[in-house]
């Protein structure tokens, strides 16, 4: 297959449309308007229906209108707008509609910039919405992956009923880079006998309902919902190691930071220092385990996170995976600042050395 | 080979264009490419930039802070890039817009009069098409039959009987890539 | 022996949870006969909300979907723009549809959405029992305006049906009420109107039902009935407001 050039948002449209996408909602929000843009134009042509909807509120319940009439249903958008579809979300997750919502994150909070960011990693992972849910979280670090992605979600989402994210940011959506268009592993799908499109001959009424007054049977769908999430983190988790079989210093990082990082590890390693790059690529659920096994081996020394957010928020999960066997720093940056492959290396430098004076007890 | 360059001006300068440019031939001729875009209210009226990076490797991080090469439309993007070009690095300067000589003695500068020739041939549109064709022989990055097939490819149809210009203004650009150390807005006819 | 009256197909025998008095069983009854009477029962899907009517999804048999809060007329339109044959239809209360979900409902409308509306209007929230809504009236007593909504506090009531007939995308607006058998009948022709101008694709269509809440008004059934015709059909008349074919003849109101 001939590489072709993408800019990533027009990727991303694209991308769903040959996963057989049959409509798209959504709202104009910058870095991510060029989704609804290219929808608008190529999704009516392939025989879909595309509607720009009066909010971000609206669009994700039109996609609960869709996907609840067995629909492949997409809408995309970016921080602020994701955070008004989270009440759509929590009822998609709880009615167990497959769906797929792409989040090209910004820097937050608030209105904050349109500079890419990471800050709703914890919206993504831990469910913006109210109650326990949780939704499939594919997180991208360049145009190809983003494309595949964007791809198999749509039957990720449809095999286990459940609301799939594509986070990715800004830059990965405004970029330009050579994609392939491969063929995505092929899944086996239930067909969507529940779905409420009209009875047609049926002799039951089909009903897309997250209502449950009686606890008993409230906490009926929760078990449901558990015994899913938890057979989706056996079969889905992904991550990928880059020159980590030798590192003594690995890099955590997901997206564009990542990517960073591919060329601060090379940097790192020509400068002496063994490092190396554990991506989280499915941020729920997270790479737990490998992650733990990784930073258990003799020559791991340190773990330095890296995120476009300021706090840290995989920080979070890097910690509860690496449970105390090493220590841990930080570098975030936030507000649209990307980190610089120049700054990784520092960092990188500055928590070997401190490893290296302290006798790694940190 | 691993050229990391940064391409800066105003909007309409055809700042994105040169480098789609880049990263389409790039492409052509097999390197991996990767065309990264500063987004925003600039894009309406300020100065505009994007980064490309062109590897004969895989490309690691699509975005960087000192380019091997910059290619200046303007004077704030002198102002803004120029200090951090790597040392050793090439400079482009577009000497139509920018009348000051840049001062650093560690990288090579080049000053290119791109509205003054696309003006000259009639289309000051076809700027951009100079700088490349500066860019190309400059650098040797690039085949300069790769650019010239890519022209023909790009102005199609109605937009076809652009392609003697641009080929004109890339040829034109291509003789600007050799030394030239003084500012000067006269046209290349070496 | 012939059968002179039975249950609506429309409608599963789940025993209704409403109050003694409360108009919804009526209005319910009146939507599915009509989906029955227009061949539509197979073809329905309908969109219920939040709010006493909630649990419509267990009344009606045809296919149904529970949005939240509001946003019904958005759920709606992501079924019926993928499903344009069949026949869609929301069902929603005053606080659902007038105060919370209004954006949805006027860019519904605004955009023509091919669906029926039936908009309950009690002048209360019902299911969280007793709050102000946006349609209750001046000087009525809610539990958040315990000595009578006023204007000062809270503006006029707003009337629906005259605020989506001023948009293009609605063709057909008629508010209704329950309270006798003239008014059920009228109510049901206006509801098989409705969704016969929908299946001819005409545009969105809207029939509000001015209902009783008995228990929130702290009534009996019959004095609410009273009520609703003294103090509710004064604000809120009752008849086309909007039907494009009469527009035609400048009969707008």
């Amino acid at each position: 297959m001939a590489k072709e050039l993408w800019k990533g948002n027009e990727a991303i449209a694209e991308a769903a449309i040959r996963a057989g996408c049959d409509c798209f909602f959504g709202y104009p929000i910058t870095p991510q308007s060029e989704v609804p843009e290219y929808m608008s134009v190529h999704l009516p042509a392939a025989g879909g229906v595309f509607v720009q909807s009066e909010s971000e509120i609206a669009a994700v319940n039109m996609v609960y209108g869709a996907a609840g009439s067995g629909m492949r249903a997409m809408t995309s958008s970016s921080s602020p707008g994701i955070s008004l579809k989270q009440e759509g979300i929590t009822y998609l997750a709880a009615s167990e509609l497959p769906c797929v919502i792409v989040n090209c994150m910004r820097g937050g909070p608030g209105l904050g910039t349109i500079q890419p960011g990471q800050g709703d990693y914890f919206q993504a992972t831990r469910g913006g919405g109210n109650g326990d849910y949780r939704t499939l979280v594919l997180a991208p670090f360049d145009i190809q992956e983003t494309v595949d992605f964007v791809q198999e979600a749509f039957d990720i989402a449809d095999q286990y009923r459940n609301p799939v994210m594509v986070v990715c940011d800004g830059l990965i959506g405004q970029m330009m880079e050579p994609i392939e268009w491969r063929p995505i592993p092929k899944r086996d799908l239930p067909p969507k006998d529940w779905a409420a499109s009209g009875r047609r001959g049926r002799a039951r009424h089909n009903v897309i309902n997250s209502l449950y007054l009686d606890p008993e049977s409230c906490e009926e769908l929760n078990q449901r919902l558990t015994v899913k999430y938890a057979e989706m983190e056996e079969k889905e988790t992904r991550w990928s190691a880059v020159n980590c079989e030798d590192a003594e210093l690995i890099i955590t990082a997901y997206g564009t930071p990542a990517r960073i990082a591919l060329s601060a590890i090379e940097e790192l390693r020509a400068g002496g220092l063994k490092a190396g790059l554990f991506r989280p690529i499915t941020l729920w659920p997270f790479p737990e385990a490998p992650l733990h096994e990784l930073a258990g081996s003799g020559q791991v020394k340190v773990i330095l996170d890296v995120e476009m957010s300021s706090t840290g928020q995989m920080l979070d999960d890097v910690r509860l995976a690496v449970e105390g066997q090493k220590p841990i720093r930080y570098l975030g940056h936030a507000g649209g600042v990307m980190p610089t492959v120049e700054e990784m290396a520092d960092a990188a430098w500055t928590a070997w050395k401190e490893v290296q004076q302290h006798g790694g007890h940190l | 080979m691993k050229k990391e360059i940064i391409i800066s001006g105003f909007g309409g300068q055809g700042v994105m264009s040169i480098g789609k440019n880049l990263v389409e031939a790039g492409m052509a001729e097999g390197l991996n490419v990767t065309w990264a875009p500063s987004y925003g209210p600039e894009m309406r009226g300020g100065t505009a930039n994007c980064s490309v990076v062109l590897s004969s490797r895989r490309i690691g991080s699509p975005v960087f802070t000192h380019p091997t090469e910059l290619i200046a439309m303007n004077a704030p993007s002198i102002g803004k890039f120029g200090p951090l070009a790597v040392s050793g690095g090439l400079v482009l300067v577009n000497s139509s817009v920018v009348k000051e000589p840049f001062g650093r003695a560690d990288v090579r500068t080049l000053y290119v009069p791109c509205e003054s020739i696309a003006y000259e041939l009639g289309n000051p549109k076809a700027a951009n098409m100079v700088m490349l064709g500066a860019y190309v022989s400059a650098t040797g990055a690039l085949q300069p039959e790769t650019i010239k097939s890519m022209i023909v490819h790009m102005f199609t149809g109605a937009k076809a009987k652009l392609v003697p210009l641009n080929l004109e203004a890339f040829r034109r650009g291509m003789r600007c890539g050799t030394e030239r150390p003084v500012p000067t807005d006269a046209a290349c006819t070496a | 022996m012939a059968v002179i009256y039975e249950k609506s197909k429309g409608l599963t025998d789940a025993e209704l949870h409403y109050c003694p008095g409360c108009h919804h069983g009526i209005i319910h009854k009146l939507v599915a006969e009509s989906l029955v009477e227009l061949g539509l029962l197979d073809e329905a899907v309908g969109v219920c909300p939040v709010g006493c009517s909630v649990f419509a999804y267990n009344y009606f048999s045809c296919d149904m979907l529970e949005a939240a809060h509001g946003r019904a007329p958005a759920v709606a339109t992501g079924v019926k723009r993928t499903h344009p044959n069949q026949a869609v239809f929301t069902y929603q209360g005053d606080g659902d549809l007038a105060s919370i979900g209004a954006a949805e409902i006027v860019h519904a409308a605004m955009r023509g959405e091919k669906f029926t509306t039936i908009f309950v209007n009690n002048a209360i929230y019902g299911m969280t029992g007793g709050q102000m809504a946006p349609t209750t009236l001046i000087g009525q007593k809610a539990t958040t305006c315990q000595s009578g909504r006023t204007v000062e506090q809270a503006g006029m009531p707003i009337r629906v049906a005259e605020m989506l007939a001023t948009l293009d995308g609605c063709v057909y607006a008629e508010r209704v009420c329950v309270t006798d058998i003239a008014n059920l009948n009228k109510a049901k022709r206006a509801v098989k109107k409705a969704f016969t101008k929908q299946m001819n694709r005409e545009g969105f269509t809207f029939v509000e039902v001015l209902s009783t809440c008995p228990t929130n008004w702290g009534m009996t059934p019959v004095k609410a009935v009273q009520w609703l015709k003294e103090n509710m059909i004064p604000y809120y008349p009752l008849g086309v407001v909007k039907d494009v074919e009469i527009t035609e003849k400048a009969e707008v109101r």
